[in-house]
């Protein structure tokens, strides 16, 4: 008995030591968030005087709400046209026969490593020619390009471990690819595909750089580049307080994701790593 | 009638296997065409742009300069010293991301409690938007306000010395990322036979020795591909700088760099030429760790079972 409690004390401190690590930079934000104005800068890490006032002060401006609708709207969008597209490729890279398939395979790994940035002077430059500058679409295309490898990888990842003789077994019954795909496939595949989903949905939500490149004014500029450019309500007055009211509204949405969906969002980001 | 040459070849491809890669071609079409227009082609324009002179300032006076932009951006200490700073920060994150984010994945691994809670945990670092870290890091680290920078001795402002500054942003990158490594290593932990490492207890070895000779050594391509992955990654290091220090006192990064001369100094033709520079590096990174170490690029075997 007694080794057996040592063991379970020595692991109770482990765990603790790596729950404490992930967690405290998310409470002093938190912590932040709920301060007093006059309290803000005092440094400590549990408010003393706790208020909403930081909330009801961001949730006043059109700055914050229209930044926050932009985010949710272009996230959401991207993420749809991104997992469908990449349902599309995944299912025919897992499954078809066809001349090609390598070079998807290779050109979507070395857009997977492409750094941001080279793309953003030619985007800039494209976009405004396009007039898609400052809109949603110049930020939702450049998403989708970027989370379809990753849909792609982690999509066929998952197909690969769907039964397929029962798809063998419609087509037989008379089925084309097609029918087959939909009708027996499909549901199969939906728990994979709703992992990436969400996958696809934190790196469009996370995106900072092309956020603050190809935007200019509350148009289409998301939260995270719109925390970046918040003012304080004077010019004497640090937007500390309102930063951290805003970092909590676009966090909290994403942690109760992460706790609700937790294994499978292991389960997404290893997959496509891991068996290849 | 005159085709019966081509029979031979032509014979194996069935009328099934034409409409599978018809489908194949078909399924595939929309992803490639986006992914596209959307990489291939501005890369494309970001070499032609990087050829030019290109100031939106003087937009008029733009014209071919051959490499006159790389001759420039290659002979400036800014771009050394930012590449510096990138590679330092690359390489020191990147090491202790696979130290503690293999101690990590033995954790998850092996503890007996609350497993469900520190994996959800460990979690946290990697759903949470990266700007949102980076002020709270921040706030942490400044004086007055932070409850971190109290505990330092009083008058040091660590965000505005270059070796503390970068520490600070190490910092910052290792907390966000160290749970997606975790997370790649557990998953490579997961492929190593329980059996093996028992015989290999059975036979002695101790806790060290099991690990650096058994459970290392079966892990290796999943360490590679977390490795490359990572690497590639810190390589674009940006959130986190522009939060934390803004670039100032020496501590941009290559992608600060190329940010600041395109919307800072509005100079196409200079930001092009950095991009392609960059991007020529992260090719070069790839290319090493798929020849140099064999890393298996993720997805390559692609043939169905």
């Amino acid at each position: 008995m007694k080794p057996a409690t040592r063991t379970r004390a020595r692991w109770t401190a482990v765990n603790l030591v790596v729950v404490l690590y992930a967690l405290f930079p998310v409470w002093w934000i938190a912590a932040l968030s709920f301060k007093d104005p006059s309290t803000l800068t005092d440094g400590n890490f549990v408010p003393r005087r706790w208020t909403l006032e930081n909330y009801r002060g961001i949730f006043r401006t059109t700055e914050f709400t229209r930044a926050l609708l932009n985010s949710v709207g272009i996230a959401l969008i991207a993420t749809t046209v991104a997992v469908v597209l990449g349902t599309m490729a995944a299912y025919a890279v897992a499954r078809l026969r066809f001349p090609g398939k390598r070079l998807l395979i290779g050109m979507s790994l070395l857009i997977a490593m492409f750094p941001p940035i080279s793309l953003v002077s030619p985007l800039f430059d494209i976009e405004r020619a396009l007039s898609l500058f400052d809109t949603w679409p110049g930020l939702i295309i450049p998403y989708m390009t970027f989370s379809l490898p990753l849909a792609i990888y982690t999509l066929s990842a998952f197909f690969r471990e769907i039964p397929w003789d029962l798809e063998k077994a419609a087509r037989v019954d008379g089925a084309t690819p097609w029918q087959a795909f939909r009708l027996v496939i499909a549901p199969l595949a939906a728990p994979g595909v709703f992992t990436t989903g969400i996958l696809v949905f934190i790196f469009c939500w996370n995106d900072f750089l092309f956020a603050i490149s190809l935007t200019s004014t509350r148009a289409a500029r998301t939260v995270p580049a719109a925390i970046a450019f918040f003012t304080g309500s004077s010019q004497f007055q640090q937007p500390t307080g309102s930063i951290a009211a805003a970092a909590m509204v676009i966090t909290v949405p994403i942690v109760v994701f992460v706790l609700l969906f937790q294994r499978r969002i292991v389960a997404g980001l290893t997959a496509g790593a891991v068996k290849g | 009638m005159t085709v019966t040459a081509e029979i031979p070849t032509r014979a194996k491809i069935s009328e099934g296997s034409r409409q599978e890669r018809r489908l194949g071609w078909l399924l595939c079409a929309p992803a490639v065409l986006v992914m596209t227009a959307v990489t291939a082609y501005p890369i494309g324009y970001a070499v032609y742009l990087s050829l030019q002179r290109y100031d939106l300032r003087f937009p008029q006076r733009a014209r071919f300069v051959w490499f006159d932009n790389y001759a420039a951006v290659l002979s400036s200490s800014y771009w050394w010293q930012a590449l510096w700073v990138t590679v330092l920060i690359t390489a020191v994150s990147v090491t202790i991301e696979l130290v503690l984010g293999l101690a990590l994945a033995l954790v998850m691994h092996r503890t007996i409690l609350w497993r469900g809670a520190v994996r959800t945990s460990v979690l946290v670092p990697y759903g949470i938007v990266t700007v949102v870290a980076a002020y709270s890091w921040q706030y942490a680290w400044t004086p007055g306000t932070g409850y971190l920078a109290g505990l330092l001795p009083p008058g040091s402002a660590p965000l505005t010395d270059h070796w503390q500054a970068i520490g600070l942003i190490i910092l910052a990158e290792v907390w966000k990322t160290t749970p997606f490594m975790a997370l790649l290593l557990l998953a490579g932990l997961a492929l190593v036979p329980e059996e093996t490492v028992r015989a290999a207890q059975v036979d002695g070895a101790g806790f060290w020795q099991r690990l650096r000779l058994v459970v290392l050594p079966l892990m290796k391509p999943a360490i590679l591909v977390a490795l490359l992955f990572r690497t590639l990654d810190a390589f674009r290091v940006f959130d986190d700088i522009y939060v934390l220090t803004g670039g100032s006192n020496n501590t941009g990064s290559v992608s600060i760099l190329g940010y600041d001369n395109l919307f800072t100094a509005l100079n196409l033709g200079i930001g092009s030429a950095i991009s392609v520079l960059i991007f020529l590096c992260v090719a070069a990174i790839a290319l090493v760790f798929v020849k140099v170490f064999g890393a298996a690029a993720p997805g390559g075997e692609g043939d169905r079972r």
